[in-house]
């Protein structure tokens, strides 16, 4: 039996990189978007540039699902490497659309198989290698247009807007199109079983990638320097710092930049750089990956116990040492939250999607600045690399730029007393000057080594001490400043509960629902910031067991709940996921059905209705 | 001013420069280094440059890394910020600050264990970068603060306290800077104030990255014989190419020279550089004949001392990434914030 669905299947493209497939099937995702239909596509490339194969996944959910669902139900296999896998993959009953130029044989019988001439038709087409290349990707497009019931209208659209500014190209493009469209409407059983219906799910939704986003973010929170070195896959939010700045940041008249980036020669440099500039006053950033983040500890600590604010970027992958760099993980939370030697405790934001990239892209300026601490945004190579449909930007122009606790020369000549380390406010931030603010007054030295509240040298165990009681302060004081975790209930409530953080979300979001179906309820709690707000220890105080769910080996963020709140271990469960794939709402809500039943036979209530 | 341990008491007839400022407001805390070490006269030469130079100390920032080198800032400018960062990275917190504020004067100091050890990299890449600052080794052949050891300057069969002779090769971090870009070079000596502090001033007044590597001795651990770089040992081999005078304006060259023996640079700022020639032939305008000669003298063993070289009319970092004027730490939000309507508009473009 053929698989039917309606709004609600995956089709995986299998490329191979470097074949310019990339906007072509970036054009399919936005097209089912442009008919109403949530889409969520994702990447999976290895780690290289060409000739090696790729994937481009798109999940197709009238309902809105947008984690990885797994499987695939039309798989369009356009690389012969990876074609025995490939075939397998796809889901009983699914859809095989390949280049039948050199006709496959014995392919499986519980399948559909829609073969076109592709290179044929392309060869008789086109004269020019490259062209006959470019324009197969937007050929197939046609094709799946034609099997899928896509408008022909909407893409022809999102083609005149892709090459709004080089028009020449609009026509062979949709020329380009109509052919595979034509052609399959003409051969191929249209339509399939798999169709895409006009719907209004989307709203005003926009499609981007939390890398984007991120430098999006950081342009309105204001930074101006950004110091970093290529990595995957954090390099795509430099570069989109670099473009926003481009936009928004260059003067008009004299052309110049109100902004500064360096591609240093390493991360030792991008975190040092970004320590000077905010030292100096200006809001600085740098966006790595892991192995950046471990080069970077030394400095970390510096800025923690110097009270220097920063913004890290972190857009995680598969470690540790370069591991599956093109894969994501959750994996770098304790490395983060603990980063550097000595006793530290670092702020971590977690957002979910690129709106909230955003966000906490903004904010984690402001909170650096008003923390006077290294600020970590966690995103992950899946919502940092795949564009995803998130809530349209928002700001409000009424928001300012929190500087935090700087005195100015005013301040220092009203007689204000200064002490770099003096916590006069109680809340364990103290005030801090710029260089050059004052001929006389507000100078101190920065510096590693231990200090008074006046900043001078000292080795004197009781100061050194005290400065360290008053740096937990502080971040007590930090709870209050960083995004509260978002707590949803089941409409009846529920003895379990689940807590969760960043990527994770969409598959969490649908699990859910999935369990809600099979019966069992859920409390959800997303947490978004560590330190922990206390509503993190009252939800866990408040169930029976709490289900942990994330995207390391190790459970790290367990740990740090473990650790920070003294949470008896037991109380909190492990749903791990590591493989390098995001996660799944499958996966998850198998692992808490098993554990849920497996305890339903030794009932944790006491008596039974 | 949080750490001035010195008394502040001026004489009141003690002489002022042109901000009314005297020698004393340009010190900083009293030294706990070693008495007789290299690096304190340093510090009384940048104390000396900045004061008759009439710069405002507060408008300085100091930057350093981690050794006995490294804590010198202290000791100089109390009025200016500093930051004792981490070794080796001083460059990289230097060039940030720089980034964020162009205004400033940015002196970083070092040592070569910081500089040409753990931090060598960056070291490069601050030079090449361009980025406008006076960056001085205070180059001792060993890693004083713990004790001895030998640094990556240290010339192949100086003999350390115990004996012990350096099997490696020396960098020789003067010729380094020349080699990859930075604008002003020169080297000198803690124990010869006439050089280094004209070249200091002259370093200050340039812009773009200027670099002076200065020998200076570690008396606890590197001044014995045997040692390259004990006082006696550069004394002796110290060959100056030239003789610098510092002059803020034209107005102050008043006698008469023999042709070419006398060359007036004039900077980008206006200030002018008047260098008495020793050595006829050597050219510090000339990157590439002055490198040949710089590796040809140290190899018959000569420490070669002066302005190495120069270019007057260089540029810096801002100036190769076109920042505004306005440092990037003034601009206000409106200057920073795209605004909701960009946003709305960008919105709109994602759908
Ligand atoms: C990461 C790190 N490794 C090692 C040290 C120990 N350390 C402190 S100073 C120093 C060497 C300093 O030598 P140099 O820069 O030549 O300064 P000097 O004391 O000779 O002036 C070392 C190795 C350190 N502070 N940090
Ligand atoms: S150990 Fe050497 S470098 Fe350090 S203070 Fe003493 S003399 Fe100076
Ligand atoms: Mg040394």
């Amino acid at each position: 039996m053929s698989l039917h669905a309606i709004n609600d299947f995956v089709v995986r493209f299998a490329n191979v990189n470097g074949s310019g497939s990339a906007s072509a099937n970036q054009l399919f995702a936005k097209s089912i978007l442009r008919m109403g239909v949530p889409a969520t596509p994702r990447n999976i490339f290895p780690s290289n540039i060409q000739g090696l194969p790729t994937w481009y996944e798109v999940r197709v959910s009238e309902a809105g699902h947008m984690g990885a669902r797994g499987g695939t139900d039309l798989m369009v296999a356009m690389n012969p490497q990876t074609w025995d896998k490939d075939v397998d993959s796809i889901e009983p009953g699914g859809f095989l659309f390949y280049d039948s130029t050199k006709p496959a044989r014995d392919l499986r019988s519980d399948i559909t198989v829609l073969g076109m001439p592709l290179t044929d038709i392309c060869n008789r087409a086109y004269s020019d290698a490259r062209q006959r290349q470019l324009f197969k990707n937007i050929i197939y497009v046609g094709a799946l247009s034609a099997l899928l019931g896509i408008e022909s209208e909407v893409v022809e659209t999102l083609l005149a807007e892709q090459f709004k500014a080089k028009e020449k190209l609009i026509a062979p493009n949709v020329a380009a199109f109509r052919l595979g469209r034509d052609y399959a409407l003409e051969h191929l059983p249209c339509p399939i079983g798999l169709q895409v219906q006009r719907r209004d799910k989307v709203g005003d939704r926009i499609f981007i990638d939390g890398n984007s986003a991120a430098g999006l973010g950081s342009v309105y929170g204001g930074a101006t320097v950004c110091a970093w070195y290529p990595i995957t896959p954090s390099t795509s939010l430099a570069e989109a710092f670099m473009r926003y700045c481009k936009r928004y940041r260059t003067d008009a008249d004299t052309g110049l930049g109100r902004h500064a980036i360096i591609q240093a020669e390493d991360e030792l440099a991008s975190i040092g750089m970004v320590i000077g500039a905010s030292w100096n006053g200006a809001r600085a950033f740098t966006a790595t990956s892991g192995p950046g983040i471990s080069l970077m500890q030394e400095f970390l600590g510096l800025a923690y116990f110097a009270e220097i604010p920063a913004v890290i970027f972190d857009v995680q992958r598969a470690g540790p040492s370069t591991g599956m760099p093109t894969r994501t993980q959750q994996c770098d939370v304790m490395a983060c939250a603990y980063a550097s030697h000595g006793d530290t405790k670092q702020i971590v934001l977690f957002p979910e999607d690129p709106h909230e990239c955003f966000e906490f892209a903004a904010q984690s300026f402001d909170l650096a600045d008003r923390l006077q601490t290294p600020v970590f945004v966690l995103l992950d190579l899946d919502i940092g690399m795949n564009e995803r449909l998130s809530a349209p930007f928002a700001w409000d122009d009424a928001r300012t730029l929190d500087r935090g606790k700087v005195m100015t020369a005013e301040d220092l000549d009203s007689g204000r007393p200064f002490g770099r380390y003096m916590d006069v406010d109680g809340d364990g931030i103290a005030y801090r000057t710029y260089p050059g603010t004052h001929p006389s007054k507000g100078a101190f030295f920065t510096r590693g080594t231990s200090r008074d509240e006046y900043a001078k040298y000292t080795e004197d165990g009781a100061v050194y001490q005290r400065n360290m009681e008053r740096l937990l302060r502080k971040f007590e004081t930090a709870k209050q400043h960083v995004p509260r975790p978002v707590r949803r209930d089941a409409p009846e409530g529920a003895r379990y509960g689940a807590i969760y953080y960043g990527s994770t979300a969409p598959a969490m979001d649908e699990a859910v629902e999935m369990l809600a179906a099979d019966g069992i309820a859920l409390d959800l709690m997303r947490v978004r910031a560590f330190p922990f707000h206390d509503d993190i220890n009252a939800f866990i105080a408040s169930h029976d067991r709490v289900f942990v769910v994330e995207q390391n080996r190790d459970a790290q963020l367990r740990t740090l709940l473990i650790n920070e709140g003294d949470i008896d271990p037991a109380r909190l469960i492990r749903v791990l996921h590591y493989d390098g794939t995001p996660i799944t709402a499958r996966l998850i809500s198998t692992a808490i059905a098993q554990t849920i039943n497996a305890a339903k036979i030794v009932p944790l209530r006491k008596a039974v209705p | 001013m949080t750490f001035l341990a010195k008394p502040k008491l001026h004489h009141p007839s003690a002489p002022t420069n042109a901000l009314g400022l005297t020698r004393r407001d340009y010190e900083g805390a009293i030294s706990t280094l070693c008495a007789g070490c290299g690096h304190d006269s340093i510090s009384a030469a940048i104390i000396h440059a900045v004061y008759e130079l009439g710069l405002p100390p507060h408008r300085i920032a100091k930057l350093s890394g981690i050794g006995c080198s490294s804590k010198t800032p202290t000791y100089f400018l109390g009025t200016a910020h500093g930051f004792n960062s981490v070794h080796g990275r001083m460059p990289s917190v230097l060039t940030g600050a720089n980034l964020a504020n162009r205004d400033l004067i940015y002196l970083g100091v070092s040592g070569d264990g910081d500089s040409a050890s753990i931090g060598l990299g960056q070291f490069a890449h601050a030079m090449r970068r361009g980025v406008n600052m006076v960056y001085i080794v205070e180059n001792n052949g060993v890693y004083g603060l713990t004790k001895g050891q030998f640094s990556a300057t240290s010339d192949r069969g100086s003999k350390n306290k115990k004996g012990g002779e350096n099997v490696d090769s020396a960098i020789d971090l003067a010729a380094m800077a020349m080699q990859i870009g930075a604008t002003f070079v020169g080297r000198s000596f803690s124990g010869d104030k006439a050089q280094l502090v004209p070249l200091i001033k002259a370093a200050l007044n340039h812009k773009g990255a200027a670099f002076i590597d200065c020998i200076s001795p570690c008396v606890q651990f590197n001044n014995h014989v045997g040692s390259t770089k004990s006082f006696d040992y550069v004394r002796e081999h110290n060959e100056a190419v030239n003789m610098l005078d510092f002059l803020p304006d034209r107005r102050e060259i008043t006698a008469d020279y023999a042709p070419g023996t006398v060359e007036v640079v004039k900077q980008h700022d206006g200030s002018l550089l008047k260098l008495r020639k020793i050595h006829q032939e050597y050219d510090p305008h000339d990157r590439v004949s002055a490198l040949g000669y710089l590796q040809q003298h140290t190899a018959a063993g000569e420490i070669v001392t002066g302005l190495l070289y120069v270019d007057p009319d260089a540029q810096d970092l801002h100036d190769h990434m076109q920042t505004v004027s306005t440092p990037l730490n003034a601009l206000d939000d409106a200057a920073l914030i795209p605004g909701s309507a960009a946003l709305a508009k960008l919105n709109a473009a994602l759908r």
